[in-house]
């Protein structure tokens, strides 16, 4: 190869590096063979207290739910995973017809009517949908309501510093949205479990000119109202609970949906349906004139990647579970949370924070700070709730799904009721 | 199963493709009734059909286990598959991102080696993990420069230049971070233009972002003076890393003079590409920068390790920690190359790439004829003088059972055909493309029409975009039974 390139090494193929820094020190590890690979790597896998070995109560975001085994198999075909953005429609029909499932399902599910391909996750989601509002109605101020998960607040807040745009916290309903108003940010359920006065919300927010954008969390639309049905502009949700692991926070999938009306103004990805030469049905990535690879600095978003495997999961599941068993997942996390805050309400010492109706997650106050219940549990095998002690005294945020059985939950209150 | 159906075709009403468990505990009272959703429309299939239906989907692709995938810019490198095992261990994927720090050890410890890993490697001071893309590391990285100045008390610099044969991320970035782009026009060789830098690099410049190499597949030579008038003139040399695969091994960003560099580990560390996500964008700083690290840095003190901030961090940009799996699976390939094996990557990839520039030119016009490096950029210019587009030629390749390279980009060459052969390539493999590349080239001349009616042997043949534009079809519907 060196003689049809006309060269006598390698090394002058990198000329074009001056000369000071080329060959510059690397000091590294030596590498590993696949056998001692495996080895190290499953060492350092198993430093760690892994949720298969421990009853886990922690949500706030990020929730473990069953995942049939076919979610694992399909999403494992490396036609799926070793393709990229699939700028061939011909050759990537496989990618392109499951993104439209994927559109398909989270427009049923959310009763929205247009879904993007995906985002990276929840909190971009969110963040998106605020830039988004302030571009379609040429307003500078996003609003968030206090009850949104405190992480999604902070990227909110980061992304809205980088265009300047400020970023108001509405404390109440009573609290009035301010001029200027682009959007209200409002978590269905919100962060502290509970269920919002979300009608009296959008009509807050279409009062004032504004867009209403719902967090949601798809499990619970097994059985509650779905955004679309309370006149919600855009609805945005972290797709993990659909078929994701919960992998230590990543990767996820942001799940971006709105009304029709605003489709050209949507960032991210999305997949039409269409006909080849020949008259046959197919599928090719559409609306491209708002993308970054064709519009560069007048696109909707900087955006590049779709989380095309995850929203491939998220599909997966949706089939896999369908109608009925969306319904079930969701009314087993209702019932089972309900079952352990009954519980947890009559022991000694603790109290539910929130009277509202509630889903899977819900705050508890303890009769001592939750860091020390957490070590006591932790010893038992029980991974507890999110430490909320900064929000609520000695508050602590639990979250049940269908994962976790009876004897978990009756561990969990024996326990709490023995620290 | 018959062709063309979606799920709703295969819906059949009771079916489900999964089981669940019985509730196991009393059930409580039902929530108001406002709140409770009255239908819910989705598919009831078994999982035998789904499972061939979604196989049947499948195949209809082409991945890097296909075939050859000379992707421009993508690095569409082979990936191994110890690292998909490895990252499906319940140790690492049965994780909340909640969790103690204390129960989670093995995982900050890896994610504190790969921070680690990729400091070295780009020859920076800190690594942060937490952008979920490059694209996404490409904004961490602008909002760290802007802090950066802001910090100074020069607020003056509202200017991002770029070149204009940059990705297309980064004008986007730039507009996200409400910054204004500048373009500086490339030379003749295809080199950032010195004497245009120099005439707009002023003080309202906070940086130049550069792709080192360009996307040309061209290292510029004259990156030393480059970061020497970025800096004279008070700003920032920014990188993006998207071509990082040329480097590895040989020349370091830190070294090269960049401030901040943003990676993309589903390219260079071998991270399989999904379909189009999920990618994770690292992003790697200067000593000046550190403080503005996107937030959580993994801190290692005495075999502890634990998550921690930079003092004024930009903030956090993504709900958990980064694309964590991602980085189990770019630990894994990291930990498989030491300093040679490292440097194994760019000579083979970079001999890969002049390979085929030297074996195709006589074929396709080469607009820069000039070593390249992991990557040659042709152009259809030969073959438009007869009528036939790029596009006809990428089309034509698919008939091929070969995945065409990158077309229609860097915007800068007309007609591009932008081509990355990777360094997990064989000669045999590269052998068959340039072959394949000839015969289209003698079939542009004298044959034109099997190139403009390309391609036949593929699910689908060419599909109307501009359809899908004005009868926009997004979405099938399940419309309730309920009366």
């Amino acid at each position: 190869m060196l003689r049809e390139i006309g060269v006598s090494s390698v090394e002058e193929l990198f000329h074009d590096i001056p000369e000071r820094f080329r060959n510059a020190r690397f000091s590294l590890p030596p590498p590993l063979s696949e056998l001692e690979l495996k080895k190290e790597l499953a060492q350092l896998a198993n430093l760690n207290a892994n949720l298969d070995d421990y009853a886990c109560f922690l949500g706030a975001g990020s929730y473990r739910h069953f995942i049939p085994s076919v979610v694992e198999h399909i999403i494992g075909r490396s036609e799926f995973y070793t393709a990229y953005t699939p700028y061939q429609a011909e050759v990537s029909q496989g990618t392109l017809q499951s993104v439209y499932e994927y559109q398909s399902l989270i427009c049923q599910l959310t009763r929205m009517e247009v879904s993007n391909a995906g985002m990276y996750d929840g909190s971009t989601s969110a963040a998106e949908a605020a830039m988004m509002a302030c571009a379609i109605t040429s307003r500078n101020t996003v609003a968030v309501l206090a009850t949104v998960n405190p992480t999604y607040r902070d990227v909110l807040d980061t992304y809205c510093r980088g265009k300047s745009l400020s970023l108001v916290a509405l404390e109440s309903e009573s609290s009035s949205l301010p001029a200027d108003c682009a959007c209200l940010i409002i978590q269905q359920p919100n962060f502290l479990g509970y269920f919002e006065q979300l009608d009296a919300y959008v009509q807050k927010a279409h009062d004032a000119g504004a867009l209403l954008i719902a967090i949601v969390d798809p499990t619970s639309l097994g059985m509650f109202k779905p955004p679309g049905d309370y006149g919600v502009d855009i609805a945005v949700a972290e797709g993990q609970p659909l078929g994701i692991p919960v992998s230590f926070g990543g990767p996820y999938l942001g799940i971006f949906a709105c009304r029709k009306e605003y489709v050209r103004r949507m960032p991210g990805r999305i997949v039409g349906k269409t006909v080849d030469v020949d008259g046959n049905p197919g599928y090719v990535m559409t609306l491209v004139t708002r993308e970054q690879y064709i519009r560069r600095e007048r696109a909707t978003s900087n955006i590049c990647t779709s989380q095309a495997l995850m929203a491939l999961a998220a599909a997966v599941y949706l089939a896999a579970v369908g109608k009925r068993g969306l319904r079930q997942v969701a009314e087993l996390c209702y019932h089972k949370a309900h079952y352990a805050a009954r519980a947890i309400g009559k022991l000694k010492g603790y109290s539910l924070v929130f009277p509202q109706p509630f889903f899977k997650e819900f705050a508890i106050r303890c009769p001592v700070p939750p860091s020390q219940i957490n070590e006591v549990l932790f010893r038992e095998r029980i991974i507890g709730g999110l430490d909320i002690s900064h929000l609520i005294d000695n508050g602590m945020l639990l979250c049940v799904t269908e994962v976790n059985t009876r004897q978990d939950i009756d561990r969990l209150v024996k326990t709490l009721g023995s620290s | 199963m018959k062709r063309h159906c979606l799920l709703p075709d295969i819906s059949q009403p009771g079916r489900i493709g999964c089981s669940l468990p019985d509730l196991d505990v009393p059930s409580g009272d039902l929530p108001p009734e406002e709140l409770l959703r009255q239908e819910l429309e989705l598919p009831e299939v078994s999982e035998v059909d789904l499972v061939r239906y979604f196989t049947a989907l499948s195949k209809l692709n082409y991945g890097v286990d296909t075939g050859f995938y000379p992707l421009g810019s993508c690095t569409m490198k082979y990936n191994p598959k110890s690292h998909e095992d490895i990252a499906r261990l319940p140790g690492f994927t049965a994780l909340h991102p909640c969790q103690p720090e204390e129960s989670v050890q093995g995982a900050l410890e890896l994610m504190y080696r790969l921070q680690e890993y990729l400091t070295e490697v780009t020859g920076m001071d800190a690594t942060s993990l937490a952008p979920l893309a490059g694209a996404h590391g490409e904004l961490a990285g602008l909002l760290m420069l802007k802090a950066y100045h802001e910090g100074r008390g020069d607020k003056a610099r509202t200017k991002i230049l770029l070149t204009d044969s940059s990705h297309g991320t980064n004008p986007a970035s730039v507009a996200m971070c409400g910054l204004e782009t500048g373009v500086v026009a490339s030379d003749a060789s295809g080199d950032l233009g010195l004497k245009n830098l120099e005439s707009m690099m002023t003080e309202e410049v906070a940086a130049l972002t550069l792709t080192m190499p360009s996307t040309l597949g061209l290292f510029d030579p004259k990156i030393n003076e480059i970061a020497q008038l970025v800096h004279e003139r008070g700003g920032l040399l920014g990188g993006d890393g998207a071509n990082l695969n040329a480097l590895l091994g040989q020349a370091k960003f830190g070294e090269l003079g960049f401030d901040y560099v943003q990676l993309n580990l589903h390219k260079t560390f071998s991270t399989p590409h999904g379909g189009g996500g999920p990618g994770s964008g690292p992003v790697c700083v200067r000593e000046s920068m550190v403080d503005f690290l996107p937030t959580p840095l993994v801190t290692g003190d005495n075999g502890r390790y634990r998550f921690s901030s930079p003092p004024r961090t930009i903030g956090r940009i993504a709900t958990f920690h980064g694309n964590f799996n991602v980085m189990v699976k770019a630990y894994a390939y990291a930990r498989s190359l030491g300093p040679k094996e490292l440097k194994r990557i760019s000579e083979d990839a970079v001999l890969n790439a002049n390979y085929l520039k030297e074996k195709l030119k006589p074929y396709y016009h080469l607009p820069y004829d000039r070593t390249c490096m992991h990557e040659v950029v042709f152009s259809g210019k030969k073959q438009k003088a007869k009528g036939i587009a790029t596009l006809d030629i990428a089309k034509r390749l698919l008939d091929y059972g070969l995945h065409p390279p990158t077309v229609y980009f860097p915007l800068i060459v007309s007609g591009a055909l932008m081509t990355e052969p990777t360094e997990t390539e064989s000669k045999e493999t590269l052998d068959n493309y340039i072959a394949a590349m000839k015969e289209i080239a003698r079939d542009a001349e004298e044959n034109p029409e099997i190139l403009h009616s390309a391609p036949r042997n593929t699910p689908v043949r060419r599909l109307d975009d501009a359809r899908a534009f004005r009868q926009l079809d997004l979405r099938w519907e399940i419309k309730s039974q309920k009366k």
